[in-house]
Parts: structure tokens; sequence; C-alpha cells
């Protein structure tokens, strides 16, 4: 017989930043009877009505599906990109997780290549950037052969997958030590470089994603590991590598610049 | 009102044909000359930018979130339907198409529900050019599913995250049209009017959800691409900026609204555990494929489910429906889950919810085989309940997920404001009065891929569109009007906060037009949902500025627009004096207890005509004609 989630009181240290040019500081709120079966999101959407009532303005923070998959979601806790949970975004984590009396400390993604908007909110358009500038197959609708014309080894379509599952959240790029967004741009890498369809094109791919990363401001990968830790959808490093592997082999041995 | 439906003549089977052969071309040359406004970037509004900006269309597409990612779609489990008959177990496109109209309960128009299923084969072929990573058999071919009422496996699948893979796929192509300078992508943008000039929809006012500025964009057509009101009920599987304003808007407009009270309500789902509570999660259907669900036959019976032998459990689904069972469709499944518990047999924290059981399955297939199929769906329910479904029976009851209603439009997708086109879950075409599963998918990009690049050449090619820009007066009503909406909102400083107020309209119509409808409860409702909208202008509170990223303002000015369109909702499912599909009036019913139709008078689409503040809305309707099929009483047995 389930029994109800017992309550808790925490204290919220969090990050309030009015405008990309606010220097921005911590604010300690007190959060009462918290239910333990709340999603760390309803916690702060519980404060928020609070602060509503109280006349102050609200946390601002980005959401939207809430079941872990939109991506929209993600903030620093504890120091941890979306919290303490192995492969849990800030939406999918429970409040179970942290003790009563707790002092929760919550922060932006940070990265020289995301402005911070307001509060938790930051712009995560270089993602967008990056994709532009090869994330996908170049085909037009239409004229497309049978789906089971050109068949595909089962393991293969797997790993495709594997790395297909990226959200594009940031959380890698907010646990990295030099901000790097190796563990996104590798994730699209091989997802279209694993499968027959992407090959044409991958050459010029790997190095125009590449590119694209290092001009929007994001560091380069140097091994820490953290992005394949704090990764929601657990991204493998593998793909790191197999991005590195890519990218040189357009470099030395394609005629793509 | 004259409506007319622009169903082409001829044999079913032949009509899209005919049809693109008879809509005019626009000169390939003559493309770039045509602006086209998008509003939403999900499959519909992602697949639709992408396919006219390849034609050579000039494109701006506009999203509520910070990416054309995040877009709602994204969240598509189980998988999308084509009629390949890969599998060769008696799968075409004429049972694809007799499935969909039959779950639909014969409320949906026969030629869009052939095109569609007609389509479905071209859409896996393009996303698999697209590097979409489907799910395989060894042999290196495409591995299907099946899914709820279908007795076909026709599902295509990749992994629980189907809908991310194929908007991500769309994402694509929409990204490398614009880095190809022909898609101006605008996101956290919320379009608050559409613009008409001289009858014709000619752009649309949006709100910048960062800085709070107004922005004007003209265009030669507009497609709305926005998606459902699944919201109205507050607690939804829907994502938290899912609204029907875009919708709405338009509406006021003059743009008919068909069917909303057609809500499909998804059987399994995460059952409802706390006040604060914000959102309801969807566990995939395919999960029926080898759970099966049941209560404990003694109402009253607390034990926990291991310890509820056999003789005393009752799987009601198997029972009642011996040749669908556990896969009868989501309306079927979601109103018996809704039945056990009203007799007393919930279970779980709130008694009301019931097991949906693997016990069988893993003990037949193996841990690993099982895990394989629903790992990730599995994992997402143990974070999200604290118990594991390897060892303890999921919870399950049913939630608000995907709306059939939409606004009205022709076999072109066009509404009845020439200009304006409606794809996706916000129109109402396909699905009738429920949708099967792994369909929604299908229906969002057979729309944006494959029939908006046809339809909209028609239109262009045949209406004279003088030239118009965005400073024209239109823009500037449009703009007063939407700023007076919004320093309205702030200045009421009341005591209660949006979210307060938007539990409360969910639980009206969740209590009243929810799984099940009477005349009273929807009267109450009507009259409940009045009182609502008096307490919400005089007393909701938006905190901070109109000139600043505000969520509360972004919900607030949703709620204003949902707290009227409920009201829409409520009046439809009062006329609607039959049961059909999702609609389920508890006065007509058959001995059985299943949705009894009324044919003779209710086989048309309900339209709704936006007829002044505080007056009811004017009714018309589209009759549906059924010249392939014979309307039959629906049976899973």
């Amino acid at each position: 017989m389930k029994k109800l989630a017992p309550k808790i009181n925490v204290t919220l240290k969090v990050w309030r930043q009015k405008n990309p040019d606010d220097p921005g500081h911590f604010e300690m709120i007190p959060a009462s009877n918290i239910s333990t079966h709340m999603s760390f999101l309803e916690l702060l959407d519980t404060v928020n009505e609070q602060l509503t009532q109280e006349g102050k303005d609200p946390i601002a923070f980005d959401n939207d599906c809430r079941e872990g998959i939109c991506g929209m979601c993600g903030a620093v806790i504890n120091g941890r990109a979306h919290g303490p949970e192995k492969a849990t975004t800030l939406c999918q984590l429970h409040m179970r997780k942290f003790g009563d009396g707790e002092t929760i400390a919550i922060e932006p993604f940070r990265a020289r290549a995301f402005k911070i908007i307001k509060d938790l909110a930051v712009d995560r358009s270089p993602f967008d950037q990056i994709i532009q500038a090869g994330g996908y197959i170049s085909v037009n609708t239409g004229g497309a052969p049978d789906a089971n014309a050109i068949p595909i080894p089962q393991d293969v379509a797997e790993k495709s997958m594997d790395a297909a599952a990226c959200i594009g959240c940031g959380a890698c790029v907010a646990a990295c030590p030099s901000a790097s967004a190796m563990l996104f741009v590798s994730g699209k890498i091989s997802q279209l470089a694993l499968l027959p369809q992407g090959k044409p094109e991958a050459a010029k791919r790997a190095l125009s994603m590449v590119r694209a990363m290092d001009a929007c401001g994001f560091g380069n990968c140097s091994n820490h590991r953290e992005c394949e830790a704090s990764c929601p959808k657990e991204l493998s490093i593998v793909n790191i590598a197999r991005l590195n592997r890519e990218f040189f082999k357009a470099s030395f041995f394609s005629a793509e610049k | 009102m004259q409506l007319d439906a622009k169903v082409p003549g001829g044999s079913l089977t032949a009509k899209w044909d005919r049809h693109r052969f008879e809509l005019k071309l626009v000169n390939p040359a003559n493309k770039r000359k045509f602006e086209i406004i998008v509003v939403g970037t999900g499959l519909a509004g992602g697949s639709a930018s992408a396919s006219l900006a390849e034609l050579g269309y000039d494109v701006k597409t506009f999203c509520i979130q910070d990416s054309p990612r995040r877009a709602h779609s994204i969240a598509a489990q189980g998988g999308i339907n084509a009629a390949k008959n890969y599998q060769n177990d008696g799968d075409s496109i004429w049972r694809l198409f007799y499935d969909t109209i039959k779950g639909g309960d014969f409320r949906a128009r026969e030629a869009n529900v052939y095109r569609l299923a007609q389509l479905s084969t071209d859409i896996i072929d393009h996303c698999v050019a697209q590097g979409i990573p489907f799910a395989r058999d060894y042999g290196g071919l495409l591995a299907n599913r099946s899914f709820g009422g279908a007795q076909v496996s026709r599902t295509f699948y990749a992994r629980g995250q189907t809908g991310q893979q194929l908007l991500l796929g769309a994402y694509g192509a929409l990204m490398r049209q614009v880095a190809a300078g022909k898609v101006q992508m605008l996101p956290r943008r919320e379009m608050v009017d559409l613009v008409l000039i001289d009858g014709h929809a000619r752009g649309i006012v949006v709100r910048n959800l960062i800085t709070g500025a107004f922005e004007s964009h003209a265009a030669d057509a507009v497609i709305v691409a926005t998606g459902g009101y699944g919201n109205v009920f507050y607690l939804s599987t829907n994502a938290e900026s899912a609204n029907v304003g875009a919708c709405f808007r338009a509406y006021k407009q003059g743009a008919l609204y068909a069917n909303p009270c057609f809500t499909q309500i998804h059987p399994t789902c995460i059952p409802h555990t706390g006040e604060r509570q914000s959102k309801l999660t969807l566990m995939s259907e395919s999960l029926r494929n080898d759970g099966r669900v049941w209560v404990p036959r003694n109402p009253g019976d607390i034990r926990d489910p291991q310890d509820i032998p056999e003789a005393d459990r009752f799987y009601f689904l198997e029972e009642k429906y011996p040749s669908f069972g556990n896969l009868v469709p989501r309306d079927v499944a979601s109103r018996n889950a809704k039945d056990q518990c009203d007799a007393g047999r919930g279970v779980g924290l709130t008694r009301c919810a019931v097991y949906l059981d693997f016990t069988d399955a893993i003990q037949r297939d193996g841990r690993e085989l099982i895990a394989k199929k629903y790992g990730n769906l599995f994992d997402m329910y143990e974070r999200i309940t604290d118990e594991s479904p390897y060892t303890t029976p999921m919870t399950i009851y049913p939630a608000s997920h995907y709306t059939m209603g939409g606004l009205w439009v022709d076999y072109n997708l066009m509404s009845n404001i020439p200009g304006l086109f409606v794809l996706g879950e916000a129109n109402f075409s396909d699905h009738g009065a429920n949708r099967l599963g792994a369909s929604a998918l299908m229906q969002g990009l057979a729309d944006g891929y494959f029939v908006i690049p046809y339809t909209i050449g028609g239109y262009f090619a045949g209406t004279d569109l003088p030239r118009f820009s965005d400073d024209h007066a239109a823009f500037k009503d449009a703009t007063l009007a939407a700023d007076a909406k919004t320093k309205k909102l702030m200045s009421i400083q009341g005591r209660r906060t949006v979210d307060n107020i938007a539990r409360q309209l969910g639980r009206i119509m969740w209590e009243y037009c929810g799984m099940t409808r009477n005349t009273q409860g929807l009267a109450k409702a009507a009259k409940l949902i009045q009182e609502l909208r008096a307490e919400f202008w005089e007393n909701v509170r938006v905190p901070g500025s109109d000139k600043d990223f505000n969520k509360s303002l972004e919900k607030a000015g949703r709620l204003a627009d949902t707290l009227d369109f409920a009201e829409i909702m409520v009046h439809d499912a009062l006329g609607r004096a039959e049961s059909c599909g999702c609609h389920f009036r508890e006065e007509f019913q058959t001995s059985e207890g299943e949705a009894q139709r009324d044919d003779a008078n209710f086989c048309h689409v309900a339209l709704w005509e936006y007829n002044g503040e505080g007056r009811p809305p004017l009714f018309h309707k589209e009759p549906l004609v059924f010249e392939n099929v014979e309307l039959t009483q629906r049976s899973y047995k």
C-alpha cells in the first residue's frame, strides 16, 4: 500500500540576475512544506507562487515538456548540471532526493557562449547555429528511395540512435571546465556519419560544424568527461572520439576545406 | 455561411492525384516573390517550413520556445504509422484508411483520411533518407510493432523516442534552410493576433517573449501549426507552453472552430498524486503490447498487488474485449479504467489508477528483452514514482493528451479565412472523434511535407494578392489591442496567481467535460467557467513588468484565451447529443455501455463561429458523406 509522501523544508540559494548586463547575485529563499513527490520544477513553481503573493519577482527559468525530452530546462544544482541524479533532467529530478533542512544552490548553465537572459534562463541559440552549419542530411522532400532500399545493420542503427538521443539541453557545456560543446556536436556527427545516408556529406559536415562550434566561443575537449557524467541522455564520449576521427579524416584525406 | 470542403471528384483512390493535377502551379522563378509565415515548429510547422523553403518560397517561422527543436512533437514516444506492409501481415493503404475512419468513430472526412493513408508511406521513405535511426531487425530492414486499435504491425519507431527523432529530422531540414537564407527563424515569439486585410490572412502580430515588444510581420499566407488545446484540463501530457492562443486568435478573426469537444484522454499515464502537480507524464501506449491491465476484482481490496491472487484479479479489458484485449483504442481503454475506479476498484495512492503489469511478459520473454523494448520508459516511470515496473506493476490512469478538434480546414488545409492554413493537431481534419495511436506524427508530417507544398501553390496561383507591408493600419490596430490586453492583465493586481486559476479551470473541465459528460454537468460547467472568467479579470495577480521576460504574463494571456475557449468546448459537448469516440455522453450508450452514435442527426462536423464578445457562438455544420465505408457500431470484442 503506497504511503503519502513526506514533506520537507529547504532553503534555495538561487542566482538572480535581472538581465544580461546585471552582475547578478545569490538570494536565499525558504521553501517550506515541500512534498517529496514534487519535481524540482514544481518546487520552483511553488516558490514562484509564494513570491508572486509577496509582491516579488518570480524566479525566471526555462522549461517546457517536463518529461525530460525537450531539453529546455536545466540549471546547475549544488554544483552539478541538472542536479545529483544520473541520467536525469532537472524536470525529472524529484524532491525525494533532497533532505529536510537542506540548502540547495541553484545557478544557470554558465558558459561564455550561453548568455544569461534572466535568472536561470540562458540563450542556447549557438546550438542552433552549429546545427545550421551541417547537422542534417541534404535531402529535399520528395524523391527518396523506398525506406528498405538500403539495409542498415541493427548494431549500426542502434549506435546511431545512441548518438541521436541528445536533447540539446547544454548540460555538457555547463559541466565542462572548458565550456566545450564537443559532446553535443559529436552526437549529431556520429548519428549521421554512422548511417549510409549520411556518408556523402560526412567530411564537409565535420569540418563545418567544428568551425561553427569554435566561432560560437565554445572551448575544446580536454578529456575531463564531465559532459558524459552530466548528460541526461548518457551520451558516451565514444562519440567525441568518433568526431575527432571524422574531423581528422576530413582534414587530411578529403577535398573539403 | 457557405462552406466548401473542396473535396475533388472521382474515386477515393484517385482524388489526390487528380487534385494535384488540377491545382495551378507557381512558376519556380516566381516562388521567391511569395512570403509565407509559419507559426509553430513541431512536426507540422517544422516540416512545412523546410519543404516550402526548399521549393523557393520565402518563409518566416516563429516558435514560442528558445529553439524550434523544443516543440512538443518531441515528446511523442511510441511511433508513426505507415501502410508499408513490410511485415506481410495484410496491411494496405485501404486498411490504414479504414482503421483510421473507424477508430475516429466515423466523424472524419473520407477524402482527407484516405490521402493521409496514401502519404504515410512517403513519410517513412523521406525520414529514412534524412537519417532518422528507426529500429531495425537483424537483417537491417525496418522493424515494426502494433499499436492500439490495429491488428497489423504498421508502426515504425525509434526506441521510445520516435517523436524526438522525427522532429529533429524536420528541425535539421529547417536549419538547413535557415543556413541557405530561405527561412528566417524567430524563436521566443508568441502570436497574439492574426491580421486580415481585405478578408485575407496577411500577417501576424507577435510578442517578443524576452523584451515584451510587439512585432508586426506581413506575408502572403499564414500557416498556423501550433498544436492542440489539451492544457485546457491544466493537468495533461502536453508541454507547459502548449496553448490554444494562436488558434483562438484566428477564431476571433472569423476562422471556424470544428468539433472542439473532441479531446483525447490517453489511457496510460502516470497518475495524479498531489495538488502542486504540474504535469501528467505519458507512458507510451506500446506498453499495452506486453503489459496486462487489471484491478482487484473486489472493490476496496487494498492488498499490495503481489498479494492479490490470480482469482481475485480482474483483467477487465481482456475479459470484455477478447479479440483486441489490452490493445483496444484509447477512448475505450480510458473509459473502462475510469469505470473500474468509479466502481471502487481503483488502486494506488489515490485509489484512482489501474495496474499495468509486466510480470507475465518478463516471465515469457525474459527481463532483458523487455528492458530492450521499454527500458527507457521503465526508467522514466521509476524516476517519477520511485517504483520499479520490473518488480511492481505500474499504476496508470488516463490523462488529457491530444485534441482531435481544431480549426476547420478544407481539403487544401485552408481555413474559411482565405490564406490561413492550419496544419497538424491544430486542425480538425483526420482523426474524427478519436485518434489512433501513432497517427499524430503521421498526420503532422503528411500535412507539412506532402500536402501544404502543393495546396499553397494552388492558392497563390489562383489568388490576386496585392502587396502590403507591416506598416498597414491593420497591424497597428492589432498591436494596440494586444497591448491593451497586456496592460489590463498587469493592472489587476488581485490576490490569485495565474496557476491557481488555471488549476481551477482544469478541475472544472476534467470533472464535467472530461472522459464522460452529461447535460447537467455541462450546464454547470458553463456557469462555473463564466464565474471563473469574471474572477480572473478581477482577481488575477501578474507580477513583474510587461517589458521583460515574464512567464507569469505569458501564462495569464494564454489563460485568458483558454477561459473563453473552454466555454465553446462545453457548448459543443452539450450540442452533440450523441456519444462518439472520445465524446461519451452518459445519456447515449448501448446496452453494453459503449458509445451510441446518432448518425441520423450528428453525422457532421460541428462548427462554431465567433459572434462578438459575450454572445454565444453561431453554429454551422459540414455534413459528412461516406461513399466508401459503411457506418457500423465500433466493436472491439
